[in-house]
């Protein structure tokens, strides 16, 4: 239905977008970008629903979100 | 599939060089976004000032004018008399505009120039290390203030779009925050209404928004959001604090 995307590059680990998702769609990951934060990364696909809470938060718009 | 979000055409790909979670980032996409849905970015001339927002050059797609600390709405005066078909912005921290700029503040309101002034509000004096600003809270501690602000000694917090809201040649000032979907999605309104005041060449225009600092604040981003929430909302008026008769039927 819906599908998030982080651009890995712009995210900076702040965690608004995990804490802001009703379905646990987002996490912080375990790999690096070069700037050295552990990005944000889509764990459970399948459960969002394109709400762009997500997006809306996202205080570096490393967020894009189809539908 | 469609995108139905993503970065807004007023923006360019530069990345922001803010700290993790500080709330520039969600209110410079705000005003990206409302730059575009105007189509406006071509016409428009922002002025940026000095501080944590002085970077925001780099990161608007419109043209951009760099002036000295705290006058930045003096440079945009300039700017909108002598082009006045050009949509004028500034984009300043509270340090700029409600600390070494208050004059300019202050007079370019009460003179009604037809600019837009985004006022972002942490409380604090971000880039420089945290020092205590005219907008912070009563008991906040700072760097320069490590009992926390003394209201005898250092006197109250500026509420500057309260005071603004009450000079005649302001059209329209608005007090948000981004602490919330909710809020956020407010704030981008009452900063859409605020470019649409001057480009039906109203007057003067302010809007408000209240940020984070979570480096200098010490709390993590999301903490940083729930303290704003908590304190500096029930401190300062917030809403759409004037709203003159004209700018009701726009």
């Amino acid at each position: 239905m819906a599908r998030v995307k982080v651009l890995s590059e712009y995210c900076k680990s702040c965690r608004l977008c995990v804490e802001i998702c009703p379905k646990g769609v987002l996490q912080i990951g375990d790999k690096t970008n070069a700037k050295g934060y552990y990005t944000a990364i889509v764990v459970d696909e399948e459960k969002c629903n394109g709400c762009t809470l997500c997006g809306i938060v996202c205080p570096d718009v490393a967020i894009e979100v189809y539908k | 599939m469609q995108k139905v979000f993503g970065r807004p055409k007023g923006l360019t790909e530069v990345a922001f060089s803010f700290c993790p979670g500080c709330t520039h980032g969600i209110i410079m996409r705000l005003v990206g976004e409302v730059l575009e849905e105007l189509e406006i970015i071509e016409d428009t001339i922002g002025v940026s000032p000095v501080g944590c927002a002085g970077f925001c050059q780099d990161f608007f797609s419109c043209d951009f004018v760099g002036a000295a600390h705290g006058r930045a709405q003096a440079v945009g005066t300039g700017i909108k008399r002598a082009l006045p078909d050009r949509i004028v912005f500034t984009y300043q921290g509270d340090g700029d505009i409600a600390a070494i700029g208050t004059q300019h503040a202050i007079h370019t309101a009460a003179r009604g120039e037809k600019i837009t002034s985004i006022m972002v509000n942490n409380a604090i004096y971000g880039m420089t290390g945290g020092q205590m600003a005219p907008t912070t809270l009563e008991g906040m501690k700072t760097s320069t203030s490590p009992y926390g602000r003394d209201l005898v000694i250092n006197g109250y917090p500026l509420d500057l779009p309260k005071t603004i809201a009450t000079l005649d040649g302001v059209k329209y000032v608005a007090s948000v925050s981004v602490d919330s979907p909710k809020n956020i999605l407010q704030a981008k309104k009452a900063i859409k209404k605020a470019f649409q005041v001057q480009q039906a060449g109203l007057g003067f225009a302010l809007v408000s928004v209240l940020s984070t600092c979570p480096t200098n604040w010490g709390l993590s981003p999301v903490d940083s959001l729930k303290w704003l929430r908590e304190n500096m909302m029930p401190v300062y008026e917030m809403g759409e604090l004037k709203v003159a008769e004209e700018v009701k039927n726009l």
